[in-house]
């Protein structure tokens, strides 16, 4: 399947033209935040101060990565289930977030926040945490240190293969999943 | 990972029939073989450290708390091994231990001399999608049936299918849970000892099969490499249902001592 090359920041543009079932490769930097970091991005936001990085085209990635080994950037590195972060996503869109990477299905108001800020859902393979890896190049923590696994990293990432799962148009690749194969 | 899932994503390959669905088994199997090969965790989330110790009752431990012993070997472990520190010490609080510690602990007294311990590494995506109800007796099998592919059903793509499926059912509320933590004990695919509950078994691999759900929530036919029951005796009105699930990194290893 033909694989879409994107590097990052991104585009209004370039996000408005993925659609659902898209396999993407994506370059450049992108930063990872889950739970307890996206609780503290929020309040930095309804505090009306700024974030640990600019969020304006960028990418966050739902991961908490093993410790990397001697002579390694990162240990394992999979995405994380992204409905817990569903409470923060929306505000983080309406401040430029173009995509969040992670697994399983986003809440109405994610979708719905997607398709009125112009970003995309795109997913990673749960559980694929070492050969994932190999495609992060750089790795370092920008912000909260004290969470460990949970720190907000900034990775740089060479043909990280991600599937959008919502697009702007507020497509679902999920609920198309099981129309096809649900046994009649 | 065990050689089971292994087979098992070889075999479910042959069978699937999305063409995602085989992309994904392929990189799973890839995925193994990286980790293994580097020796590195094949998922990030390398659990909470559940283990079941079957203490003989002829053996006496000495020289100090054994929870501690336990709790020692998980701090160790998981911090010699590089493995994700995945507690938090409060679960309001949700401040982080440090070092995977304290782990979750069942002590089983058995006849004989030997100290069995089994380390069942749980990923929490998995457990997040786990689920129980208290079904009426009149419910009966086909009540227990669609609760659990209804559990399936509902968690969807969140645990990464393809998911072991572990049921408990009987016993009481504790109970029925702690059965359908054991059921993902067994080696993938190992029937049930009760003729009718393997009968159960395969029918519900089969209709979980059939919902569509596929690798990774994308659509496909492999969903479940396999469904385990455990059974225990039940009180005249209740008819207590545990739905454990596991993700595809269903990791246990056992020493005997």
């Amino acid at each position: 399947m033909t694989q879409i090359k994107l590097t990052t920041p991104l585009s209004d543009d370039v996000v408005e033209k993925l659609r659902i079932g898209q396999r993407v490769s994506i370059s450049g930097k992108i930063y990872t935040g889950r739970d307890a970091a996206h609780k503290k991005l929020v309040e930095l936001l309804e505090q009306g101060k700024e974030l640990p990085f600019d969020p304006k085209g960028q990418i966050i990635y739902y991961v908490g990565p093993t410790p990397a080994k001697p002579g390694k950037v990162i240990g394992s590195a999979g995405p994380t289930t992204s409905y817990r972060m569903d409470p923060y996503a929306p505000k983080l869109y309406e401040v430029g977030l173009k995509a969040t990477i992670g697994k399983g299905r986003r809440s109405p108001e994610v979708i719905n926040a997607m398709k009125e800020f112009k970003g995309v859902y795109l997913t990673a393979v749960g559980g694929a945490a070492a050969l994932i890896a190999r495609s992060i190049k750089e790795a370092k923590v920008i912000a909260y240190p004290e969470l460990g696994p949970e720190a907000v990293r900034e990775l740089v990432v060479e043909d990280f293969p991600v599937i959008v799962v919502n697009d702007t148009l507020g497509g679902d690749l999920y609920d198309e999943g099981i129309k096809i194969y649900a046994a009649k | 990972m065990g050689n089971d899932v292994m087979e098992s994503f070889k075999q479910s390959y042959e069978k699937e029939v999305s063409l995602t669905g085989k992309e994904i088994l392929q990189q799973l199997v890839e995925n193994a073989e990286i980790a293994c090969e580097e020796k590195v965790p094949m998922c990030q989330d390398t659990g909470y450290a559940v283990i079941f110790v079957e203490l003989g009752q002829d053996v006496r431990i000495e020289g100090g708390d054994f929870y501690e012993a336990i709790n020692e070997g998980v701090r160790r472990g998981y911090t010699e091994g590089y493995l994700r520190k995945s507690i938090v010490s409060h679960p309001l609080e949700r401040k982080n231990t440090g070092d995977n510690t304290p782990a979750v602990i069942h002590t089983k007294i058995v006849p004989g001399d030997n100290l069995r311990i089994i380390v069942a590494p749980k990923g929490g995506g998995s457990e997040n999608m786990s689920a129980f109800k208290m079904l009426r007796p009149a419910d009966g099998i086909e009540g227990v049936k669609d609760f659990v592919i209804d559990t399936v059903r509902k968690a969807g793509p969140n645990p990464c299918p393809p998911v072991v499926v572990g049921v408990g059912v009987g016993g009481t509320f504790e109970k029925s849970a702690q059965l359908a933590k054991e059921a993902l004990l067994r080696e993938l695919g190992e029937k049930s000892k009760h003729p009718d509950i393997a009968k159960l078994e395969e029918e519900l691999f089969e209709e979980i099969n059939k919902l569509g759900i596929g690798p990774q929530g994308l659509g496909g036919r492999t969903t479940a490499l396999a469904v385990h029951v455990e059974i225990y005796a039940a009180h005249i009105a209740s008819l207590p249902v545990a739905v454990n699930l596991n993700c595809h990194a269903a990791r246990h290893k056992e020493v005997v001592f």
